[in-house]
């Protein structure tokens, strides 16, 4: 299957500092590719070099096989994106905003398809509203209606919930998983939030100072031998000693903060819990750590942290 | 290009900012209309009064060209920061709201991009003068009537025949135009360095005001570059008031005493245009936005 991205030895010196070091990395189609990093790890550098927003310092970009240096317009015109605040014009309506956009894209927009695009990221009934009175939910989703105005195969959506409540969070995944799966769009989307990742991407490249530190699918990175479970019982102590005899004692790990730390499966759990009412333990608390978490912590800054729950 | 022009144009005239300078063009003139319909008489009689002892006029000298005369020699000198209001704001507004990235990810060359921009504050500029000329000589026309255009300069006085008049003030609109669009050009190639509208509308108005006292010191020093100093030039439309004389000292009818002093200013404002929107599209096209 053809790479939709290619992108090879990519840097970019900003002076004396280099925001992203050496970078390679392929999408391939129907993907949604998640792109993780703490702040400042060069996410978003890396999105406006395939935006062409920034020249980069070294290394090649490929859209759809074609060079992005010789062919900017052409892939431009296969992308739609949204890069982080998605500032529109305050003082034009949503419908003037999308259909200004919409010709800037190189479609003549009609009116059904400005509505259907505005229907689609639940803004139809504010159309004819400027912008300044909508909440940064509301442009956040007109700034996706602008993206996908043209129906660009490949989207980039750079720290997409950066502002958002929980409930518009909730939106903007469920609409990124509805692009993908009914759609069968390819979406890269960077994000410091691994909740948010975990939840959608099919594949995960996490990085660190512009260096690519892994890059794998989801489910390979959800390795389910790596969940940490925090145990909290009304003797802990009592509970420690007990479960050091049983079959457990080799899920075990050191105490945090009182209380039990096991590393186990997934699948483990319900058992776990089963055992524990057995031995007469009385549960206060149940609680799964995330483990892309765990993983991104270990493998980032955060090593040390890690280290203390499972050594 | 012109799909890019038109949304520019359409931008510019949806922000209520755009109308702020029409609306000053109009109270400020409407103002001197008023003072010069009650009072004229006074101001005529105040302006005249070095050569009331040599001269005897008779007919209307507070006419509708006289009155545009006026009106442009104060006008002109604060067109340049209703230009400014726009043009300065032309790039940086831009990235000040964030729309600037937005707009360079959808398919269009940064090129075309900027011209259809400096073009759109070109429009801009054109329209604010022929507001301008709306309202300061087809106004004036209207409402003080017309007759010869009687001026008074600093050691002489220049009536200029009525029929003689109008193409004049065609031509002194054309080039004023020329020196405007110098303004927009400038303040264009500012807006380039800034993410916020006040710096290149400060920025624009303190070159114009530098250069503007650069161009009225006499001093050998800057003597030198006086010449290449677009405001050196842009109070040219004047010379279009100026004619030639036969031997009999009488005024030949259409014609312009220095029109190569004319095709000169127009060739140095238009170098400037070309230098300050062609120094925006290099730095332009290779800009990293970062905001």
């Amino acid at each position: 299957m053809q790479d939709i991205v290619k992108v090879s030895h990519l840097s970019k010196h900003f002076g004396s500092l280099t925001a992203v070091n050496d970078l390679s990395f392929s999408v391939q189609p129907g993907n949604v590719y998640g792109f993780l990093g703490q702040n400042g790890a060069g996410k978003s550098t890396t999105i406006r070099m395939l935006l062409t927003l920034i020249t980069p310092s070294d290394g090649d970009i490929e859209l759809f096989g074609y060079s992005i240096k010789t062919h900017r317009k052409e892939m431009l015109r296969q992308i739609g994106a949204v890069i982080e605040k998605p500032d529109v014009y305050k003082y034009l309506s949503a419908y003037e905003n999308l259909k200004l956009f919409a010709k800037l894209s190189g479609i003549k927009p009609n009116h059904t398809l400005l509505m259907n695009q505005l229907e689609m990221v639940g803004l139809a009934n504010r159309a004819n509203d400027v912008v300044k009175t909508f909440s940064q939910g509301m442009k956040q989703r007109l700034g996706i209606a602008i993206a996908l105005v043209h129906n660009p195969p490949l989207i980039m959506l750079d720290e997409p919930t950066n502002g958002l409540d929980p409930q518009g969070i909730a939106d903007i995944r469920n609409l990124i998983l509805h692009l993908s799966r009914e759609q069968k769009k390819t979406i890269i989307v960077s994000s410091h939030l691994l909740n948010e990742i975990e939840q959608i991407a099919t594949r995960i490249l996490i990085i660190d100072k512009g260096k690519k530190l892994v890059e794998d699918s989801a489910a390979a990175l959800f390795d389910s031998t790596q969940t940490i479970l925090q145990v909290h019982t009304t003797n802990n102590a009592e509970a420690l000693e007990k479960l050091s005899q049983s079959t457990w004692a080799n899920h075990l790990k050191p105490m945090r903060d009182g209380l039990l730390i096991f590393q186990l499966s997934q699948e483990q759990i319900p058992q776990l819990n089963i055992d524990l009412v057995q031995l007469g333990i009385e549960l206060l608390s149940l609680q799964p750590r995330n483990s892309l978490e765990d993983y991104f912590l270990q493998i980032t800054a955060g090593k040390q942290y890690v280290d203390t729950f499972t050594n | 290009m012109w799909t890019h022009l038109q949304i520019e144009l359409y931008k510019i005239f949806k922000r209520p900012r755009t109308y702020l300078a029409f609306a000053a063009i109009t109270a400020l003139i409407g103002v001197i209309q008023l003072g010069l319909k009650v009072d004229g008489k006074e101001y005529t009689e105040f302006v005249m009064a070095d050569f009331a002892t040599s001269f005897s006029v008779d007919g209307n000298i507070l006419n509708g060209y006289f009155i545009c005369y006026v009106i442009l020699q104060l006008l002109l000198v604060h067109v340049p920061l209703l230009i400014a209001l726009i043009a300065a704001d032309m790039i940086s507004g831009e990235a000040n709201m964030g729309t600037l990235r937005l707009l360079l990810t959808k398919p269009q060359s940064r090129t075309a991009i900027l011209l259809a921009k400096f073009l759109a504050a070109v429009v801009y500029t054109l329209l604010l003068l022929i507001w301008i000329a709306i309202m300061g000589l087809l106004f004036s026309m209207l409402i003080f009537g017309t007759d010869d255009l009687f001026l008074m300069k600093s050691s002489y006085v220049v009536i200029v025949k009525e029929s003689d008049v109008f193409w004049r003030y065609a031509g002194a609109f054309c080039f004023a135009a020329l020196a405007m669009v110098t303004v927009a050009a400038l303040g264009f190639f500012l807006s380039f360095f800034a993410e916020n509208s006040i710096g290149p509308i400060v920025a624009t108005m303190s070159v114009i005001v530098v250069c503007t006292i650069l161009s009225t010191m006499n001093i050998p020093l800057f003597n030198t570059i006086k010449p290449f100093l677009f405001t050196s030039h842009m109070n040219n439309w004047k010379e279009f008031f100026d004619f030639k004389v036969n031997d009999a000292n009488e005024a030949i009818i259409g014609t312009i005493q220095n029109p190569q002093k004319i095709i000169q200013s127009s060739c140095i404002l238009f170098a400037h245009i070309v230098g300050f929107v062609g120094a925006a599209i290099i730095l332009f096209r290779k800009k990293d936005i970062l905001s």
